[in-house]
């Protein structure tokens, strides 16, 4: 295009970015000492893996003061400030539904077969921006096979916590609560579905979804539900709270994809939250090899 | 023209006090954002910050720009209408900042990107159409193009009116179409008085006591 020169930056010429940089420098080192005061802990004991991207990890800082958990507040930064109310202990979940062995279940008694691993993922918000986070958790698939799921599951369906008193923004009807998402059968067993229950080596922080949520990293940050205390497997599609609030702007699959924009957002380009120029969307986040498969024959404009 | 009197400022102090003082005052959030640059106070994502910011300062500089007449037929202090001019400006001085930021920082220049926003995106159309209602009104805000366009100039500066709908409009379209509308809320609401103000004025000419003046 003509008027391309002028404006042929490098990141280099950008004063903020050199702040930026400065900052992450000095987070990384506060990160290594950290770690190495925490090593012999939980980190150490986390198995690397090969779904891990090793791409820049996004400052803890970031991923725990900028995040949309409207339960509370609609504001980035109102999680991090009122989260502190939810009392994660004790914590349970009723699992429900298509199963074999339902039930109500304490949440260490959730956590207790499972050794925790690390998985390094790319994460998508539909409203443009990204992370990369080193989650701490266990596979989705280990969970969900413990309570033996008969043929008729064809879904699995996720509930947050609804409690007004310790989720202030639910006193508001910006969403119907509780907050729900789901996941297809095959999608929920994928090995890159994966619950987590700590980041950086870390317990989850409550506005990251303490004490244990959903990671989907194929599909927008809202597929990956909070704080959860129900999962039930059903025979239909679920609706989601999303679904159901703009039916018209977030669809069941919600896979993260180039080609089909949101109204509001377009979903070609995302900015890496850190980085100062806009980066390309990649289809499934990056994921395509591992999850295009689960897809085929989807018209995925329809199903969006 | 009753009561008038009681609510002027002196008029060394109007144009050597109080009239610099407003227009610091102008100019504290673009101080503020270079600030919050500077120390790095601007949360995760500081470009989002940084154009949202200079996107309500707009709307507010447009709010407070129609509020001085509202505030003259309210109590008679016609003083204020001597900062129209100047909050008008500092209303398309946060404007263009904001359009920049969305231009630059947040789009990089890639024209055919924001091209596809225009069209594609009912909420970035909107702002852009008010944009450039705005620009001829700052165009055309010297004492000479006042003169030159003499009864015209009026005529033109109605623009205002669409233009502070369209900007509201845009930051209500902008927001969730169910969860985030409050704030966007806040805006119509103050908007519709004070245009309601105006309607409720023009039908009822009677009502409005003290003529009319530039």
């Amino acid at each position: 295009m003509l008027i391309k020169r002028p404006f042929d930056l490098t990141d280099n010429d950008v004063t903020d970015y050199a702040l930026y940089q400065r900052r992450r420098d000095f987070l990384k080192t506060l990160g290594g000492i950290a770690l190495i005061g925490a090593s012999g802990l939980p980190l150490s004991a986390a198995a690397k893996s090969t779904f891990s991207t090793d791409e820049e990890q996004t400052p803890f800082d970031d991923i725990t003061t900028y995040n949309n958990f409207y339960e509370f507040g609609t504001d980035k930064s109102d999680p991090a400030q009122y989260a502190s109310i939810m009392k994660t202990s004790p914590w349970s979940v009723t699992v429900d539904g298509e199963c074999a062995k339902p039930g109500k279940l304490n949440l260490e008694d959730i956590l207790k077969p499972h050794s925790k691993e690390e998985r390094i993922y790319r994460l998508r918000c539909v409203e443009g921006w990204s992370m990369v986070i080193p989650w701490l958790g266990f596979p989705l698939a280990d969970l969900l096979k413990r309570f033996e799921p008969t043929s008729k599951a064809k879904y699995v369906s996720f509930e947050t916590l609804f409690d007004p008193e310790q989720m202030p923004g639910q006193k508001r009807n910006v969403l119907d609560w509780p907050y729900a998402e789901g996941l297809r059968m095959d999608e929920a067993m994928h090995p890159l579905s994966f619950i987590a229950t700590g980041l950086y080596g870390k317990d989850l922080l409550n506005q990251n979804g303490a004490p244990l949520r959903l990671v989907v990293p194929w599909k927008y940050g809202f597929k990956s539900i909070k704080s959860i205390v129900k999962i039930s497997f059903v025979e239909e599609q679920p609706n989601t709270s999303w679904g159901r609030s703009a039916p018209g702007e977030y669809g069941f699959y919600s896979n993260v994809n180039p080609e089909v924009d949101h109204p509001r957002w377009s979903q070609r380009k995302e900015r890496r939250i850190g980085e100062f120029r806009k980066r390309d969307t990649l289809m499934f986040n990056g994921y395509a090899e591992q999850v295009a498969s689960l897809y085929s024959g989807l018209d995925l404009r329809k199903n969006y | 023209m009753r009561a008038q009197t009681s609510v002027q400022i002196r008029e060394p102090y109007f144009t050597k006090v109080f009239k610099p003082v407003v227009f610091a005052l102008a100019l504290l959030p673009l101080a503020l954002l270079g600030w919050g640059v500077w120390q790095d106070t601007l949360g995760a994502n500081p470009i989002e910050t940084i154009t949202r910011s200079l996107g309500e300062w707009t709307l507010r500089f447009l709010l407070l720009t129609l509020l001085l007449s509202t505030l003259r037929q309210a109590t008679g202090w016609v003083q204020g209408i001597r900062l129209r001019r100047m909050l008008g400006l500092f209303a398309f001085f946060y404007g263009v900042l904001h359009l920049l930021s969305y231009l630059w920082l947040d789009q990089f220049f890639d024209w055919a990107e924001i091209w596809y926003d225009i069209v594609e995106r009912p909420f970035i159309t909107v702002g852009m159409l008010a944009f450039v209602l705005m620009t001829p009104l700052a165009l055309t805000s010297f004492k000479a193009a006042i003169r030159k366009l003499g009864r015209n100039w009026q005529r033109l500066h109605t623009l205002i009116y669409p233009l502070a709908v369209l900007g509201v409009l845009h930051f209500w379209w902008l927001a969730d179409s169910k969860a985030r509308t409050e704030v966007p809320l806040i805006y119509a609401v103050l908007l519709a008085v004070l245009l309601g103000e105006r309607l409720w004025r023009w039908s009822v000419p009677r009502f409005s006591k003290i003529p009319v003046t530039r």
